[in-house]
């Protein structure tokens, strides 16, 4: 088979057209947001269950996760939990918004984007862009249940929130757009959920506490790239809990915070981990997206 | 001048025992603004030689140039020069109209916004969709939808327009439409139009046809040439005697003659059947009751050459399930 060489192509005009070509394919994925009210409510409905069910009938069960301090400094249940559910959203939203790249092919649109006279960089870009965009604003939305749980919000804390919440979504996004790039039906779908997205989820700390776990599972969450991306939302959250500067500092110890090697990863470290996690995930799908058969 | 060309094109899908020849080494050129025609029946290879001419696949072996430029290592310069309508749809339904038309434009660089908006106008108007362009084309027809792709693949000026399988599915009233469109856009544009159909009545707004079987084209020429190449003329005669007549045309003329199934008249086949008919009639030495004269189709043509019938009317499932995709969908689709 003869391989493709593409044709090179410079000049500003060029670059202007891709980086229009990327806007409107950003926008086109806001548009279909918006327009799928269903997917709104239902991307609301999952986080309820959550918060106000297991967070809620859990709490007097679990207590104060941090045994000893006491007298109202403690971290307890629906505070943990709070920034976990957050991230479950977020990626749930991020890696849907990937994989839709199926939908569109199923439905024939990846075609009309395929046979433009546009980079399929700039079509993985734009497509990445625009999921992460709405992986954020789902993470955004859920602060509204805040006041309702009684978790303390502060201007700070939410400016520092959104930067965070979209990188983590553009990482993932990234990760859904890779594995739908070479996919060809709808059923590899619900294998997707089934083998990737729950597990991912369950083996992040985002539910309940990474403490004393089987060593193979304790492995399993250090090299899930979403325990990196869930630690920082929860630092971010309990900073503004009222919570003292050393019970933060021991977070790792309760399982409330992520330790590697021995080192307590800070928020920097984090987003070190899933920026590079992210940018090998956008190289991938776009390789994977310019494989012509 | 030469838009299309393609030498020996080979397209092999899957490897080793499961391997399939979709494209088995094609040769035909396209001049520039003619209608070209393929005609085939199911699997014969028409989309996957669309899919080859347009980028989105590679070919096995064999060459193929667009606009003067290669498929294969000119793919960009390829795409700016053609539009495509593709068997099946290709819309964003939760889109309206016109978001689809915006979108197509600046993939397709159609720059300034001025210019964008006049463009669209005019494709809209033309396909007759200006008034419903704010409606997004979940409330749309399968021929409403099939407009719209065509208006869209028009937008960016292509010097090509491939058009798979355009009315597939579609009522009669609508194709009739969206062939009047497609022979309004060669007078206006001066475009050349490359299309794949089984419909054998639509094949013969062709220019010219490549009838495609297995792969391979087996014939290539105007519908007229093909039809006077291998079938003639088919007369039906009803005569007062038409035992007796069937025996003279048989002595007289030599030709095959079959009775009809329902036992009134006969028929047989000759060359330049206008002209036969009034000969036929003065010399008849019996009363001869009705006359008609078919003229051969395309579908004859390919029966003669394959012993196969194309199946005009009848609807595979494959299609019925296409005609099914072009309908509105209710409700919601998950993302
Ligand atoms: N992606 C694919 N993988 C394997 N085989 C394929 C693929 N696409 C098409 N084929 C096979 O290649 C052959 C030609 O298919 P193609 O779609 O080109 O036919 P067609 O002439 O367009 O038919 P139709 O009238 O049904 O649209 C068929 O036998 C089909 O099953
Ligand atoms: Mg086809």
């Amino acid at each position: 088979m003869e391989t493709p060489i593409a044709v090179k192509e410079t000049g500003m005009g060029d670059i202007t057209h891709s980086l229009r070509s990327i806007g409107i394919i950003w926008y086109r994925e806001i548009l279909r947001a918006l327009r799928n009210r269903a997917m709104i409510v239902s991307s609301l409905g999952m986080p309820i269950i959550f918060l106000f069910i297991f967070g809620e009938g859990l709490s007097p069960s679990m207590g104060n996760l941090t045994r000893f301090m006491g007298g109202g400094a403690d971290v307890n249940f629906i505070q943990y939990i709070f920034p976990g559910v957050i991230g479950m959203n977020v990626i749930m939203a991020s890696i849907m918004s990937g994989v839709s790249v199926v939908w569109d092919r199923e439905f024939g649109f990846l075609k009309e984007v395929l046979v433009a006279p546009v980079p399929r960089v700039a079509v993985v870009l734009g497509k990445v862009l625009g999921g992460a965009t709405v992986g954020m604003l789902q993470g955004v939305m859920m602060l509204i249940f805040a006041p309702l749980l009684g978790v303390r919000l502060s201007v700070g804390m939410v400016l520092e929130l959104i930067p965070v919440l979209f990188l983590l979504s553009l990482s993932l996004t990234s990760l859904g757009v890779a594995i739908a790039a070479r996919m060809r039906s709808l059923e590899s779908f619900q294998m997707i959920m089934q083998f990737i997205l729950f597990p991912m989820i369950f083996l992040s700390g985002a539910m309940f506490p990474m403490r004393d776990l089987p060593a193979w599972m304790d492995f399993l969450v250090h090299i899930n790239p979403v325990t990196y991306a869930v630690d920082p939302l929860r630092q971010i959250v309990l900073r503004a809990q009222n919570i003292p500067e050393q019970m933060l500092a021991m977070l790792p110890q309760f399982g409330l915070g992520v330790e590697v090697f021995g080192h307590a990863m800070t928020i920097q470290d984090d987003l070190m981990i899933i920026t590079i996690f992210g940018a090998l995930m956008v190289v991938l799908a776009m390789w994977l997206f310019s494989i012509r058969d | 001048m030469k838009i299309i060309e393609v030498d020996n094109l080979v397209k092999v899908y899957g490897k080793g025992k499961r391997a399939l020849k979709a494209v088995d080494g094609v040769n035909f050129s396209v001049e520039e603004g003619e209608i070209f025609g393929f005609l085939g029946p199911n699997g014969a290879g028409k989309t996957t030689t669309i899919n080859i001419l347009c980028t989105l696949l590679l070919p096995t072996s064999g060459r193929a140039l667009v606009a003067g430029h290669d498929v294969v290592r000119q793919q960009a310069a390829v795409r700016k020069s053609i539009g495509l309508v593709f068997q099946d749809p290709t819309v964003d339904e939760q889109l309206t109209a016109e978001e689809n038309l915006l979108f197509h434009a600046i993939l397709y660089n159609i720059e300034p916004a001025s210019k964008r908006r006049a463009r669209m106008e005019t494709v809209l108007k033309m396909v007759e969709l200006y008034e419903r362009r704010k409606d997004t084309l979940k409330t749309f027809s399968g021929g409403m939808k099939r407009r719209l792709e065509i208006a869209r693949g028009l937008m960016h000026y292509p010097r090509v327009l491939f058009l798979d399988e355009p009315t597939l599915g579609l009522d009669p009233q609508t194709r009739h439409h969206i062939w009047s469109y497609i022979l309004e856009l060669r007078e206006r544009e001066n475009i050349t139009i490359f299309l794949t159909t089984h419909y054998m009545d639509e094949a013969e707004f062709a220019d010219r046809i490549a009838i495609i079987d297995h792969g391979k084209i087996i014939a290539l020429d105007t519908p007229d040439a093909l039809k006077s190449m291998v079938a003639r003329d088919v007369i039906t005669v009803h005569t007062a005697d038409d035992e007796r007549m069937a025996e003279i045309v048989r002595e007289q003329f030599g030709l095959d003659v079959r009775r009809n199934p329902d036992g009134r008249g006969f028929s047989f086949k000759v060359d330049g059947g206008a002209e036969f008919i009034p000969k036929f009639v003065e010399q008849s030495p019996v009363h001869v009751l009705s006359i008609s004269l078919r003229r051969p189709t395309l579908d004859d043509v390919f029966l003669e050459l394959t012993g196969r019938q194309i199946r005009d009317e009848e609807v595979t499932d494959k299609d019925r399930m296409r005609q099914r995709a072009r309908m509105p969908v209710r409700g919601h689709i998950a993302r």
